[in-house]
């Protein structure tokens, strides 16, 4: 296994010709965790965007180990997610779908198998078994957050990339997520996120300040 | 479990993609009113001029098949607004992307199910709404037939009008304007092929050319597609 899943290399953003950052470098090892912090706009959404390979970065680039990489014949450096699972503001819920429908056609559509019966295991962790078969349109804004979470439970990828994922959840809601990437830290996944919340994670890893630099925790 | 030794990703392109046809033809049942909304107009449109031009059976004869071919075309420019705008604000299309299977491929899912929900149905109406302009049975024939070849043409070169004009303010316009010019040969040879069943000339020119259109369009329009969808989430 190499001893990193992903690494940045002097990442800049632009942004209608402001430069929203420049110099970001780090490396993300299996079995770590990084949070990125900073205030609004500093350009945290950015920053994950690129490290999806869903933007372009104005300047530098983002390295994944050649294993990952090795079924694309041209280093596009264009990861899916076999490698990384993305969850962004916009949580990627149909709501006129059901929570375990949800689940079940967006693994398929992203190439994975998972049948009714892990969905709904995964909901239940979630502590949505419940509401496993209502629309994610008349769930809650926690809910709904509860459900991207539990797609996470689903994923196969070593690396998670997290824009704000506690976001909008309750005291208990929040306890079982922090469980969860605590659980994928421990188990050798790595986490990259971004948060207003302190998410106190344990074992190795490293706050990262965007325009102040890394701190090691 | 430990990470390293987890399978890969267990499905195929294939079946990624028949999930997407699935997950849309869903949604498309739990909102009927939007495909709905699209035949409803297709079939307003050809009802009505018959009332409006009168019952004189050689004029609608030769303004039956022209009639019925711009209806389905402005239905199926009707259609095209929700086609990537959905999954644009709600992060599906993110995932799509990031997907194992290509974007291109996923693409052709994605028009395959909207072809399926707002194509077909014009296609299975056209004889029907023919009638009323007094159209023979050979004529009925041919219309469905070009429509059937036509209306994916449309759909193919639509898509990526949509998908330029992705996340573009009052895009509806301009994507009218950027695709009316693309449309217009698929027209052409459409009621061409019609016209000249009716004259008793023979069609297959006319329907070699629409299917050359269709190949090309299929061809090139998914890789186009999602080229520009990558644009369109870069900002």
């Amino acid at each position: 296994m190499a001893s990193w899943v992903m690494k940045a290399m002097d990442l800049a953003c632009q942004k209608a010709h402001r430069t929203l950052f420049e110099g970001v470098s780090f490396s993300v090892a299996p079995g770590s965790w990084l949070h990125i912090e900073g205030g609004n706009g500093c350009g945290k959404t950015s920053l994950l965007r690129i490290l999806c390979g869903l933007a372009p970065a104005a300047h530098g680039q983002v390295l994944w180990p050649a294993a990952h990489l090795e079924a694309q014949e041209s280093p596009s450096l264009r990861p899916d997610r076999s490698v990384l699972h993305y969850i962004g503001h916009a949580l990627g819920l149909k709501p006129d779908l059901t929570a375990c429908e949800n689940l079940c056609l967006d693994a398929q559509v992203s190439g994975l198998a998972l049948n009714r019966e892990q969905a709904l295991s995964a909901l239940t962790a979630q502590g949505l078994k419940s509401r496993a078969d209502l629309p994610v349109r008349v769930l809650s804004q926690g809910q709904r957050q509860g459900v991207a979470l539990a797609r996470l439970r689903t994923s196969p990828a070593p690396l998670w990339v997290l824009d704000e994922p506690l976001v909008g959840l309750d005291a208990q809601a929040t306890a079982v997520a922090r469980a969860l990437l605590q659980s994928h830290v421990d188990r050798g996944g790595s986490v990259v996120m971004t948060s207003h919340h302190d998410v106190h994670l344990q074992g190795p890893g490293a706050r990262y300040s965007l325009g102040g630099g890394a701190h090691l925790s | 479990m430990n990470i390293s030794t987890r399978s890969p990703l267990g499905l195929s392109p294939w079946q990624a993609m028949g999930g997407l046809v699935r997950r849309d033809l869903r949604l498309a049942f739990r909102r009927k009113s939007e495909w709905l909304g699209v035949v409803f107009f297709f079939v307003l449109v050809a009802a009505l001029f018959p009332l409006a031009i009168g019952p004189e059976p050689a004029t609608l004869r030769l303004i039956g098949p022209g009639v019925l071919w711009v209806a389905a075309l402005l239905a199926s420019m009707l259609s095209l607004g929700r086609l990537f705008d959905a999954d644009h604000q709600d992060g599906s299309l993110e995932q799509m992307a990031l997907s194992a299977a290509p974007l291109s491929w996923l693409v052709c899912a994605k028009l395959g199910a909207h072809w399926l929900m707002s194509g077909l149905p014009l296609v299975l109406l056209s004889p029907l709404l023919g009638l009323q302009f007094a159209l023979d049975p050979e004529a009925l024939a041919m219309l469905a037939l070009t429509l059937l070849i036509g209306t994916p043409v449309l759909t193919l070169l639509g898509a990526i009008g949509a998908a330029l004009t992705l996340g573009v303010r009052g895009s509806g316009m301009l994507q009218s304007l950027l695709l009316l010019p693309l449309y217009v040969p698929v027209l052409v040879f459409g009621t061409g092929a019609v016209d000249a069943q009716v004259r008793g000339l023979g069609a297959e020119a006319h329907v070699s050319v629409l299917l050359a259109l269709l190949l090309a369009a299929a061809a090139f329009s998914p890789w186009a597609c999602a080229a520009a969808l990558r644009l369109a989430l870069e900002s």
